[in-house]
């Protein structure tokens, strides 16, 4: 992931929304990655998603997009194990952006985020999932692929590059 | 299997639970409500949103069971330890110079956190003279949350929670451990009064030193925020404390001006004159 945050054009104006299957202290350690004027922000109930803008689905909440574009966060059960799960968080962005949404589903041990990648994709948005044979943990990827064909399978290094000529000055 | 709705289609949805029962749903959030009809769609069998329809217009008892699960009623004891330290440490004393406190737990899903603060009453030598009102819209909820029965799997959790709020007692001696259940001690739930209450629909009933509404706002647009800020700032007594959820803001506020901040991270306010 940290790679891909990398990748972002400084100028990039989409905002990115990074959900993670995590331990407690990876907000600071994802914002060391970051340069000194683009911070991860947690956000909170109701904010306003703003261009330019990486957000953090804080813990113990599933993150939402509302169709107005401000989040919603939501504290009912666990999906999949997990509170945030990216199902959670995909299918809000597919119902919310559509077209526009691009999802990117990476490594991890459970089948979360399949479900809403394909959502992505039937409402006319992009999806893509790490290629199964690089990640840490194939599952996650995995299963979105075998949910459907029209989500692109990439190495890192692809999606990085998909993300740079996507996104510059976007 | 319905796996998403439309905004038409939840549109459509709360006009026939307003107009049919009374309750309104308009200002919810609309993102955490559709997955909630969703998500109870799936759990109640209902393979269409015609049936979900049907079902809803022709059978309350239905209608009643949606209700219950779609208000989340997801809640923990001593949740975000560092809340309850400070609720410990600053506010209590302050709290301490009433003759009579009162406190109002809205939206109490099923109870722990009013067992939390009736523990941290208990401990500060308070609890004698606190009347604690905890509401919820949902009867279901409140029917559990005055039984006082918590999950016995989850207490090895709470336990861990209550001694990083800096709880010093031993967790065990306010519940009985009975199967796989831990019974709360009556002796903290004699100055709990539940009742139902719908911060939607519902007025101003009293007045209170401090008011907790922890991760309810979460599900309501702004409007209703503001409404509800609104109700609570009528129901606090001058300089009475007000404590909203870790991520949750009165920032959007038009009513913020009527607020001090106490404490920003943890979000606890102060309702000035």
């Amino acid at each position: 992931m940290g790679k891909l945050i990398r990748a972002f054009p400084p100028e990039m104006k989409t905002p990115v929304i990074l959900v993670l299957h995590r331990l407690k202290n990876v907000h600071s350690e994802l914002n060391k990655l970051m340069s000194a004027d683009r911070q991860i922000i947690e956000p909170e109930d109701k904010e306003q998603v703003k261009p330019g803008c990486i957000y953090l689905a804080p813990q113990n909440y599933h993150l939402l997009v509302e169709p107005d574009g401000t989040f919603s966060l939501d504290y009912s059960e666990l999906v999949h194990y997990s509170r945030p799960a990216i199902d959670e968080t995909f299918f809000s962005v597919a119902a919310a952006y559509g077209r526009r949404a691009l999802g990117i589903l990476l490594s991890g041990a459970n089948s979360d985020g399949a479900a809403g990648l394909l959502r992505i994709v039937k409402n006319g948005g992009t999806g893509i999932a790490q290629d199964p044979e690089e990640a840490e943990f194939e599952i996650m990827p995995l299963a979105a692929i075998e949910l459907s064909h029209k989500i692109d399978v990439m190495r890192t290094d692809d999606i990085a590059t998909f993300i740079r000529s996507k996104y510059t000055n976007k | 299997m319905v796996e998403d709705i439309s905004n038409t289609e939840l549109q459509e949805l709360i006009y026939i639970i307003q107009h049919q029962y009374g309750y309104d749903f308009n200002d919810y959030a609309k993102a955490s409500l559709k997955r909630r009809f969703v998500r109870f769609m799936s759990h109640a069998g209902v393979t269409t949103l015609v049936e979900f329809k049907v079902r809803l217009q022709t059978d309350p008892a239905f209608f009643r069971k949606m209700v219950e699960y779609i208000t989340v009623n997801v809640t923990e004891m001593f949740r975000d330890p560092g809340f309850y330290k400070l609720l410990r440490e600053e506010i209590l004393p302050r709290l301490a110079t009433y003759p009579i406190i009162k406190i109002w737990h809205a939206g109490c899903a099923t109870g722990e956190e009013v067992y939390s603060m009736a523990i941290l009453l208990q401990e500060a030598g308070l609890l004698e003279r606190s009347r604690l009102y905890a509401t919820d819209m949902n009867a279901a909820n409140l029917e559990k949350a005055n039984a006082g029965i918590v999950p016995m799997k989850w207490m090895k959790d709470y336990t861990h929670n209550y001694i990083q709020s800096g709880g010093r007692h031993d967790f065990s001696d306010y519940y009985t451990a009975r199967y796989n259940s831990a019974i709360i001690h009556p002796s903290l739930r004699k100055n709990i009064i539940f009742f139902q209450h719908n911060l939607v629909t519902d007025q101003v009933f009293n007045e209170f030193q401090l008011i907790c509404c922890r991760n309810v706002f979460i599900y309501f647009n702004r409007a209703l925020q503001e409404k509800v800020v609104s109700l609570f700032y009528d129901s606090l007594a001058t300089r009475g404390y007000l404590a909203l959820g870790m991520k949750e803001t009165l920032l959007f506020s038009k009513e913020k001006k009527k607020f001090e901040v106490v404490n920003g991270p943890y979000k606890i306010f102060r309702r000035k004159l």
